[in-house]
């Protein structure tokens, strides 16, 4: 084959291959703009909720079978236009009982905690920076407490898939706080209601590190879906913790004020 | 031909139809070998019940695992807290969190150090930014990191010049071969990055996946290079020595084949490969060569006398089959006595290769003389020089049986009293020699920061919240504090610690707290507190369990051996149990498991080998039909391994894991040696020969061969010898040398001790001058 028959082979490489760019920049752009359409419409729905109290067993179980109990109620404030404010009492065990916790979660901004500690009857701020790390000993992160803020995250939707026999978008969601423990998430939302079925994270190496399902979905007020169960299994260490909601209450009553530095004193 | 072995006729008419039948069976077996998988982890040497197993299992279970690599870094300048080396020291850290499946890093920088400010509790990495790195920061991280019990001897040395990065790695159970080479090779990776980056400073990798890194790679080197080497020496001394290609050739194909179908019956029966079993064919080479040999040398010795090949080959397997049949039986039960090991992958080693030995006892009765029948063989009509040297060696022996046997049992003495003084120690690190790079690296740690060992102890108070109580944290401040004042210990990494700092910093910072919380309560709270602070990877889990009923107290020791570590556990145990009778304690690490199983492993195996011993002297009764014959061959079966543990003290004084399995290894050829001679020398007695000339018959029918196999297979595990892997060099060198010793008692004591016994009626025997070997016919 001479020389002269080549160039026009390779430049019908470069054409299909600049097509394909095109293309998969199109195409990446569809699924980025999905995305976020699915997370806002999300959020869409569950807005508006106003306030409430819920009654939650947190049960951590290791690689050995065996468990632990914490028990905690809290108290949330819906926010508009910036993150919600959470309130968290311990009632077990019962050597932390009474202490309390206060967030103020922020869509971009780091979010700002405090904790409250009755022997020492004293109030101590905790740095954002652990955000990464476990709440309580559990499988939890702060991080994946803390309320959904579109913000938080850029969206890529990936494809269809059913889980457990509903139709879902499964959209991938990439933190942008450099100090998030993951690299990625990647959540099932169904359909019907856009509520969160499955959540995988993706450590900062993107190996797979949790897995989040999302069970037994009671809804409210007939808009809000709340999950009753919800099921964080560490697939690295072969550790898990179960949220269980026993009770939750909507508008009860909550203001600003019941939110901060001083209210975590009162709080019991 | 007798009419008993029909069956050796049908095979000499038909040798084409005996070796078809034979490759069929044989490759039937071996399709076997497809099934085959190899297990590196270490877990294939304990039982699922081994209570030292099952202690660790339950702490990597309720804390986590702590698999690690270590980066060691050392600065020329002998300072690592320097802008430069902290600089190093922080980019390390983070690119470290890429590692394959790893799940915490700790170093100087990201360690969590917490201050009080204003009335805040702070917890943050000692070196958050690089940013922020100029001299006055680089001094006041020396300040703390030198004054933190936690960090001093495990990331930082107490002089500050070496620094470590320690990765925790989560391995899967199972075979984790693929996944240390692959840990491995990213973390050279990035050190080769830095120490680019950063040629004023040394870099060293140790912890346990560099460990298991080495081991792999030592074993894999010596399977592809040193083994083929040592077969090939075999193969060559066996050409030089039979004097025949066709016998050589032979004997090769019936080593491979009955290596091939014990490969094959593992594959099969759904064993895997382990660094146990992967031994099984060199066990299973030695007495098929020994085999091999005895045909084709008994066949070369009467086709010099006169015999056509064909009834040379009949000939030499009657003459042979009773003795391998015995041989092989016996060193079947010894090998099926490592049933007896408490190592599970011993007592597959054993099964496979007393399988494999009885394969190649079939195998020289059927195939091999087919073999022979087809293929030419010439042998040279003068009698060789080696049999001279027999016959003066004969001569020798009878002519000083008297004066042999005192001398022996001075020789014995001693050599049984020193085999008593070897020492049982399994320190991984001495197994690689000193050009091993993980050696190095090894040697470079534990001369500058610490030991290379470690034991875990989780003290389990059985209620939630129980960790809290004062009492309980006191009872462990003491511990830590009891076990930091042993000699053995370099590290002792305690929850007590962070309680009393986490108290002084409650408290301003003043350091009169610096003691333990005294109520359950606000210890309860400064652990919430202290957790709810902590990144992702820097949790307490490693320390705590979930309920807070429990703790893991982390300790790096020095490289000792078995009975030491047995000795400190026990004196940690009985210490800890005296003051605090009403926790429960366990200890646990590899390499304290490796210590028990190595202790009971060389007992049952001492036990086991004694108990085959005597098994066969049993079977001997039988085979050669008298009572006194099975009792002598005690005699030279137990004497070889005896004397080659003696020299080993003088040699080396150290028994690893390893070289217990040499008693068993060696076991056959022992026996083969002995069996073949009193074989030999019953069959002239019962002819009617005198003592004298039953030795001197027994010499000549069967010395070459026995002379063949052992400097064949001497030789051949002499170059195993040259490994730089001790496991390896060490088993090459005693079974070398046991091998020889074998020899040298069958061949010096035996005849003069059957001199003594056997002392004939009528002193006919010594004035027949007649010194004509006697015809077997």
């Amino acid at each position: 084959m001479s020389t002269g028959n080549l160039f026009p082979q390779i430049s019908r490489c470069v054409a299909i291959l600049a097509l394909l760019a095109t293309g998969a920049i199109a195409y990446a752009q569809d699924a980025a703009q999905k995305g976020l359409a699915i997370a806002t419409e999300q959020k869409q729905r569950d807005a508006g909720w106003g306030d409430s109290q819920a009654e939650v067993s947190m049960i951590l179980r290791n690689a050995q079978g065996q468990e632990s109990e914490r028990k905690i109620r809290i108290k949330s404030l819906e926010v508009q236009g910036d993150g919600d404010k959470a309130l968290t009492i311990f009632d077990q065990p019962r050597d932390v009982s009474g202490t309390s916790f206060l967030s103020f979660s922020h869509a971009t901004e780091p979010d700002d905690q405090w904790i409250y500690l009755p022997e020492l009857k004293r109030v101590k701020r905790i740095a954002s920076r652990n955000k990464s790390g476990p709440f309580m000993g559990s499988e939890f992160a702060f991080e994946d407490m803390t309320s959904f803020e579109l913000e938080k995250y850029t969206y890529t939707y990936l494809r269809d898939e059913p889980f457990q026999g509903q139709e879902c978008f499964v959209v991938e969601q990439r933190p942008l706080d450099e100090y998030s423990g993951y690299t990625r998430r990647v959540a099932w939302i169904d359909k019907n209601h856009y509520r969160a079925l499955k959540i995988e994270y993706y450590d900062r190496k993107d190996q797979l590190l949790k897995v989040l399902e999302l069970n037994d979905y009671k809804l409210y007020q007939d808009k809000f879906w709340r999950p009753m169960v919800a099921e964080m299994t560490n697939v690295q260490n072969g550790k898990s913790t179960v949220l269980l909601t026993h009770s939750i209450e909507f508008n009860t009553g909550l203001e600003e004020k019941d939110f901060d530095k001083n209210s975590l004193r009162r709080a019991r | 031909m007798t009419n008993k072995h029909t069956w050796l006729y049908t095979v000499l008419k038909h040798p084409w139809a005996t070796i078809i039948a034979a490759l069929v069976v044989l490759l039937t077996l071996t399709a076997g070998a497809q099934h085959l998988y190899f297990r590196g982890d270490y877990k294939v040497f304990f039982e699922p019940e081994n209570p030292q197993r099952l202690a660790y299992e339950e702490m990597q279970n309720i804390f986590s695992k702590n698999d690690n690599v270590n980066i060691v870094i050392a600065p020329e300048d002998g300072n690592v807290f320097t802008p430069e080396t902290l600089t190093l020291i922080k980019q390390l850290t983070d690119e470290a969190w890429q590692t394959p499946l790893s799940t915490r890093v700790n170093s100087v920088a990201n360690y969590q150090h917490t201050y009080a400010e204003d009335d805040d509790l702070i917890v943050e990495d000692l070196l958050y930014s690089v940013r922020s790195v100029n001299q006055q920061k680089s001094d006041d991280i020396r300040a703390v990191a030198l004054s933190e019990a936690s960090l001093v001897h495990r990331l930082v040395s107490e002089k500050g010049d070496v620094a470590v990065i320690n990765i925790t790695v989560q391995l899967p159970d199972g075979d984790q071969t693929a996944e240390v080479f692959e840990i491995k090779a990213f973390v050279d990776e990035l050190v080769a990055k830095f120490q680019n980056q950063y040629p004023n400073h040394e870099f060293y990798l140790t912890g346990i996946v560099a460990l298991n890194n080495a081991f792999a790679i030592a074993a894999q080197q010596d399977a592809e290079t040193l083994i083929p080497v040592m077969f090939l020496v075999i193969i060559l001394i066996m050409w030089l020595l039979l004097k025949s290609i066709t016998g050589t050739f032979a004997t090769l194909l019936i080593v491979a084949l009955s290596i091939a179908a014990t490969m094959g019956l593992a594959g099969w029966s759904g064993l895997f490969l382990s660094t146990a079993t992967v031994n099984v064919p060199t066990m299973v080479m030695t007495l098929a060569v020994a085999d091999c040999i005895h045909v084709i040398a008994s066949m070369q010795y009467a086709m010099r006398g006169g015999k056509s090949k064909e009834d040379a080959i009949a000939h030499s397997v009657q003459l042979n089959l009773m003795p391998i049949i015995i041989t092989s039986v016996t060193t079947s039960i010894g090998f099926l006595t490592l049933n007896f090991s408490a190592v599970p992958v011993l007592a597959d080693l054993g099964n496979l290769a007393a399988f494999g030995v009885m394969v190649a006892c079939g195998l020289s009765f059927t195939l091999l003389p087919a073999m022979l029948k087809v293929m030419p063989i010439r042998v040279s009509m003068q009698s060789s020089e080696s049999s001279d040297k027999l016959n003066k060696l004969a001569e020798w022996v009878i002519h000083h049986h008297r004066r042999i046997l005192p001398y022996s049992a001075i020789l014995l003495v001693i050599a049984l009293s020193l085999a008593f003084t070897n020492k049982l120690n399994d320190i991984a690190v001495e197994y690689f020699d000193e050009s091993n790079p993980f050696r190095q690296a090894a040697d470079f740690q534990t001369d500058r920061l610490s030991g290379m060992s470690n034991i875990d102890f989780a003290i389990y108070t059985g209620e939630p919240s129980g960790l809290n109580a004062p009492q309980v944290l006191r009872t462990i401040e003491q511990f830590a504090g009891w076990l930091r004042k042993q000699p053995e210990v370099d590290h002792v990494d305690t929850i007590t610690d962070t309680f009393k700092r986490l108290n002084k910093n409650l408290h301003s910072d003043d350091e009169a707290y610096y003691q333990l919380p005294d109520n359950q309560e606000m210890a309860a709270q400064y652990l919430l507190l202290y957790e709810m602070s902590l990144p992702y990877g820097l949790d307490l889990n490693n320390q705590i369990d979930i309920d807070k009923s429990a703790t893991r107290l982390m300790v790096t020791m020095q490289n000792l051996g078995s009975k030491e570590f047995t000795a400190f556990e026990a004196r940690a145990k009985a210490w800890f149990e005296a003051v605090a009778p009403e926790l429960r304690i366990t200890a646990a690490s590899p390499p304290l498991m490796f210590a028990h199983i190595g202790e009971a492993n060389m007992q049952s195996m001492v036990k086991g080998t004694l108990l085959a011993l005597v098994l066969i002297s049993a079977l001997l009764v039988f085979a050669l039909r008298s009572w006194r014959m099975g009792a002598v061959s005690l005699i030279p079966n137990l004497l070889p391994a005896g004397l080659g543990f003696g020299i080993w003290a003088l040699i080396s004084g150290q028994i690893n894991m390893a070289l217990s399995v040499v008693l068993t290894m060696t076991l056959g050829i022992i026996v083969d040696d002995s069996v073949h001679f009193l074989s030999k020398y019953r069959y002239a007695k019962a002819q009617g020969q005198s003592t004298e000339d039953s030795i001197r018959y027994a010499f000549m029918s069967v010395g070459r061969a026995l002379v063949i196999t052992t400097l064949v297979l001497a030789s051949g595990f002499a170059i195993l010898t040259l490994s730089s892997f001790a496991l390896n060099s060490d088993m090459g060198l005693l079974t070398s040398i046991i091998i020889v010793l074998a020899l040298l008692v069958d061949f010096i004591f035996l005849p003069a001790f059957l001199m003594i016994i056997d002392k004939p009626s009528s002193g006919k025997g010594e004035q027949h001058v007649d010194r004509q070997p006697i015809s077997a016919d």
